[in-house]
């Protein structure tokens, strides 16, 4: 039986996904290994049911990072912080030193005082989500199994990382195989 | 000088009377980690990662500000110690904005080189992300707050192997912050000489050279001690 993965990107550049990609031949060894149900490289609209493991890249940064965060821990077994962004919160995350009402200013700042023409603040209820008044790293809000950071990880990092899982060792990376930045 | 015996990590050491833990652990091969502690300058005991059990002592004791005496017990490396020098650094990662990816000092950093020592994977305590500047007045070093650890390595390599007293401490608590003379901004200060051994001597990259991007800033310490050794011994070493 194939291990469910799957992978999100919530705020963050996807460059953690690249990474992954990064994982060259280890790709065609770990597709015997496990089903991709979700991720922004597969055409899956729907988090879906029984998913074994996720690998999470980016900060929470708005209502739908959210709302499918709190979807995924309820229908997944192991949840891996994937990355700076998903770890610190990151440079994502650098709004919230501007304080309370930070997620107002950096809107106007961008779409209204840049702005050269037709200056309006994006909006539009069901299509583009609110942002968050705090960014915040994945476990500040629902509990995370295993931490990955590296902006991005190294491809031989996620390897270490995923190949343990698989392998059902407690996975532990050590000495250089953690990395920040 | 009377020499003391005491016992480090079981292994029985003999020190000179005056020499503190650190020293004495530091000669005998024993390394204890640490972070405000900077060669040639005084210690201050303010960053608590050298923190280490002696027998018959219930609190932990800085190694760094601890004398040897004689008979002691000192453990350097224990579950408990190594839980609270976790937490120690995981406070300082969230008391600032230390947002690794875009610092000068990625890659050449004490602070986050610690961490990976102690297995800091990610840091448990909500972080503050306080609003701290950025002073680029000086014509040669910039200081950004954001990175700061209030060691205060700096003021005291400005103070004691410069003497020009530039770099200082103000404020309490969250609020404790570094200041150039009377908390002007750098490039105006009168005292400060431009000698960069503050920039030296920091461990994170929150003073650097001006111009220095991501992953740039490297230390050159061999030259704060080529100094000090000049001074305290009259000798004229170039380090290794």
């Amino acid at each position: 039986m194939k291990v469910r993965l799957a992978t999100v990107w919530f705020g963050g550049c996807s460059g953690c996904h690249m990474s992954f990609l990064d994982l060259d031949e280890f790709l065609l060894e770990l597709v015997d290994l496990v089903e991709i149900v979700y991720s922004p490289v597969v055409d899956m609209k729907e988090y879906p049911e029984n998913v074994d493991l996720c690998l999470i890249e980016g900060a929470i940064c708005n209502a739908d990072n959210l709302e499918l965060l709190h979807k995924i821990r309820a229908r997944t077994k192991v949840l891996v912080s994937f990355g700076d962004c998903a770890v610190t919160a990151n440079v994502p995350a650098m709004r919230n030193q501007f304080g309370l009402g930070n997620a107002e200013s950096v809107l106007q700042r961008a779409y209204i005082d840049s702005a050269h023409d037709n200056p309006r603040l994006p909006k539009e209820d069901g299509i583009v989500p609110p942002l968050l008044a705090r960014v915040m790293p994945v476990h500040e809000v629902v509990h995370v199994e295993h931490f990955l950071p590296g902006c991005p990880p190294h491809a031989a990092h996620i390897k270490a990382l995923v190949a343990q899982l698989l392998s059902g060792v407690e996975p532990k990376l050590e000495g250089k195989q953690i990395k920040f930045g | 000088m009377a020499a003391k015996t005491l016992t480090i990590d079981g292994k029985p050491i003999t020190a000179e009377e005056g020499a503190t833990v650190l020293q004495a652990a530091d000669e005998a091969g024993i390394r204890i980690p640490t972070l405000c502690h900077l060669d040639g300058v005084y210690d201050v005991g303010a960053c608590r990662l050298c923190l280490v059990e002696v027998a018959g002592t219930p609190k932990l004791l800085p190694a760094c500000t601890t004398k040897v005496a004689e008979g002691m017990d000192i453990n350097t490396d224990s579950e408990r110690l190594r839980k609270y020098r976790r937490m120690t650094l995981e406070l300082l990662f969230a008391e600032r904005n230390h947002v690794c990816s875009t610092c000068v000092a990625n890659g050449h950093c004490e602070l986050q080189t610690l961490g990976y020592s102690l297995g800091m994977d990610h840091v448990r305590y909500d972080y503050l992300f306080p609003k701290w500047s950025v002073d680029t007045t000086h014509r040669l070093f910039g200081m950004d707050h954001n990175r700061c650890i209030l060691c205060t390595r700096c003021v005291r390599v400005c103070w004691h192997i410069e003497g020009a007293g530039t770099k200082n401490v103000a404020g309490r608590g969250t609020k404790s912050h570094i200041i150039t003379d009377l908390n002007m901004p750098w490039g105006e200060s009168d005292s400060c000489t431009q000698c960069g051994k503050c920039v030296q001597a920091c461990p994170t990259g929150a003073l650097f050279h001006k111009g220095s991007t991501t992953g740039e800033m490297e230390r050159n310490r061999g030259k704060l001690e080529f100094i000090v050794t000049a001074r305290e011994k009259k000798q004229w070493i170039t380090p290794e």
